[in-house]
């Protein structure tokens, strides 16, 4: 399999007053041609931060410290701003967390398309009747009525938003679609429509997807390989099905066992303690303090990612 | 003996008046009954907009029922003096939604637990009100010593959530009306909320009405659940029969939807109608009859009732009436 999108040692750290909060820690993995690719974590976890470092849209007081995304040959990190600009979209696209937020009340729907698809475009000018054309079929593909073009947000649902934002996602058919929670808003029913939209139009271009969020159960039914971050560091990566059967880290394990199913009824099991600080992360290990398997050298050597089992990577230190 | 809360046949519109005439159905014919006998917990389950808030608002009685009536120990709301307000105020108690904005960020969350202390047992002394908060605290599972003496933003939000259980539990109520206590909280710390709610209700007797719309929790939790579904109930009944074998087409819907986090059994087969935008209005007939896949002439022109199916289930839909 051929990767289409490689990260490599990636670090991103907020500078605050209290010292850099070490967001996004050491983090590598690469994404495959049509991969869906599951990134989990708490919130704090680092992964949204993770998902606009790879577009590049972080704000000061965060800054990219270290690391290369290769998208093909070309390393984003060293793009110029205009090329990057131009990467978005076209290349690379993010379909954003809040549909509501994320369209402007302000404009119909077919404006905001047609700016997506003017200013990214590599191919240049396109006639209105082209981009209009080129609308409509987007419309269609995600399930939405042509007239939604002529509308504004106002007039959608929150699922027929989140299909405009999957909408726009497509439109320059990228390589590699980010869908950061893209229907935590949504309830289970339109939940479950979106994602068999998204699913069918990411295959139809051929694109491959990292979807991020935290429901376990949608992960279950949707991506292929998961990766579970703990801390701004990914501590366990593997196909879906070997994840669930057979979680290798600690905290995996928990997060697991935590999930609330129709099957058993009655027990619950939480993770006890708390998320570290990110601006001060314990030593060693940083799950050490939470972890049920801490063993004495958890606390001052810390594990680093590796690959235990053909494409089961884990970062243990009881699997090393 | 009468039940200890109960609504009956309440309806709840909202606008409708001088300046705002459009009126929007949020409630419609809705009623519930928690026992006075034996302690139960009871979910409330629907999406977004399905009126699952305004019921928990109209039995705490933040807010009155346009028609129909709520009753606590037999008596309307509506009526009671204010001597019984209070005692209703301090037996039926609510932990919300958003463990981030019910505290006051410029108190420690002592404060939270003190004022009430102070408001209903005015003769407690300091002793008593720290040890009653202490008590509070270890039974939600928290250490008094980590949590008592700082600010809201130093816990985390399922600490946060805790402490908000811990403040129901300290006036020894009779019902906790819990509105989505765990939606704005992480998966890994969801089950230590869930887990003091229910070590709440097995060793203080108290009953619990779990509102939320995530089914899985609320078979977790709970023994009976109500189906929502823009302002109705659609389906009510013991939680095993309606999760497990769901007969409303809209709760076999929102079944079969369930991500379930088990890569293995696969998700939703039946194919969907998307909603229509209604603003506010509701048609004459059921209220899910534009998407039901199993619609009948019938179901636009008049609402169903409820049809016993079972002696532990009611449904409203009119393929059950042979029942």
């Amino acid at each position: 399999m051929t990767a289409v999108l490689q990260v490599e040692n990636l670090l991103v750290h907020y500078h605050t007053h209290a010292g850099p909060v070490r967001a996004v820690e050491d983090v590598s993995f690469a994404l495959h041609k049509g991969e869906r690719f599951g990134l989990v974590g708490e919130s704090g976890s680092g992964k949204s931060t993770m998902v606009l470092a790879l577009l590049r849209m972080l704000k000061p007081p965060a800054r990219i410290e270290a690391g290369r995304v290769l998208l093909g040959d070309t390393d984003l990190m060293q793009l110029s701003n205009s090329q990057m600009r131009a990467a978005r979209f076209s290349q690379i696209a993010l379909i954003p967390q809040g549909a509501m937020n994320s369209l402007n009340p302000v404009m119909r729907i077919k404006a905001q398309l047609a700016d997506t698809i003017r200013y990214h475009n590599r191919d240049g000018n396109l006639s209105q009747a082209a981009i209009r054309a080129h609308i409509h079929g987007l419309l269609e593909s995600v399930g939405l009525e042509r007239s939604v073009a002529e509308m504004y947000p106002h007039e959608l649902s929150g699922g027929m938003k989140q299909r405009v934002c999957i909408a726009m996602g497509i439109s320059l058919q990228p390589q590699v679609i980010l869908a950061d929670e893209p229907t935590s808003a949504l309830d289970v029913v339109v939940q479950r429509q979106v994602m068999e939209t998204l699913g069918r139009v990411q295959e139809e271009i051929g694109a491959s997807l990292i979807l991020v969020g935290h429901d376990m159960g949608l992960m279950a039914q949707f991506v292929n390989t998961i990766g579970v971050m703990y801390a701004g560091k990914l501590v366990e990566v593997g196909p879906v099905d070997a994840i669930f059967d057979d979680p290798l880290h600690p905290y995996t394990q928990l997060l697991i066992a935590s999930l609330p199913s129709l099957e058993g009824k009655g027990i619950f099991q939480g993770i006890p303690g708390i998320t570290p600080s990110l601006l001060n992360p314990p030593p060693g290990c940083s799950f050490h303090p939470r972890c049920p398997q801490a063993m004495a050298h958890c606390r001052s050597q810390a594990p680093t990612l590796q690959e235990v089992q053909p494409g089961r990577w884990v970062s243990c230190l009881l699997h090393t | 003996m009468p039940p200890l809360l109960e609504a009956r046949n309440v309806n709840k519109t909202y606008g409708g008046g001088f300046l705002n005439r459009k009126q929007t159905v949020a409630l419609e014919a809705a009623s519930v009954t928690i026992a006075a006998e034996t302690p139960t917990i009871i979910a409330i389950a629907g999406e977004s907009g399905s009126g699952k808030t305004t019921l928990a608002r109209l039995l705490l009685g933040m807010t009155p029922p346009t028609t129909g009536q709520i009753l606590y120990k037999g008596q309307d709301l509506q009526t009671l003096d204010q001597n019984q307000w209070r005692i209703f105020r301090r037996e039926v108690q609510a932990v919300f939604q958003d463990p981030f904005e019910v505290y006051n960020p410029f108190y420690k969350v002592d404060h939270a637990l003190t004022t009430p202390v102070a408001k209903f047992f005015p003769n407690a002394t300091a002793t008593e009100t720290r040890r009653m908060i202490e008590e509070a605290l270890q039974a939600v599972g928290l250490r008094p010593e980590e949590t008592l003496g700082r600010y809201p933003h130093q816990l985390s939000g399922g600490q946060r959530q805790r402490i908000m259980v811990a403040r129901a539990l300290l006036l020894k109520p009779k019902i906790i009306v819990a509105d989505e206590p765990v939606s704005m909280v992480d998966a890994s710390l969801r089950a230590t909320i869930l887990e003091s709610l229910l070590a709440a209700h097995k060793s203080f007797d108290i009953s619990i009405i779990y509102i939320t719309h995530d089914l899985t929790t609320a078979y977790q939790l709970s023994e009976r659940i109500l189906m929502m579904y823009r302002g109705n109930v659609v389906e009510a009944g013991a939680v095993d029969l309606v999760i497990k074998a769901p007969q409303h087409p809209y709760t076999q819907l929102l079944i079969d939807s369930i991500p379930l986090p088990n890569p293995k059994v696969h998700w939703g087969q039946q194919t969907l109608k998307p909603r229509q935008p209604t603003n506010g209005q509701f048609s004459a007939g059921c209220a899910f009859s534009d998407r039901c896949p199993q619609v009948l002439e019938r179901c636009f022109t008049a609402p169903p009732p409820f049809y016993t199916t079972d002696p532990r289930r009611e449904v409203a839909c009119y393929l059950y009436e042979q029942s």
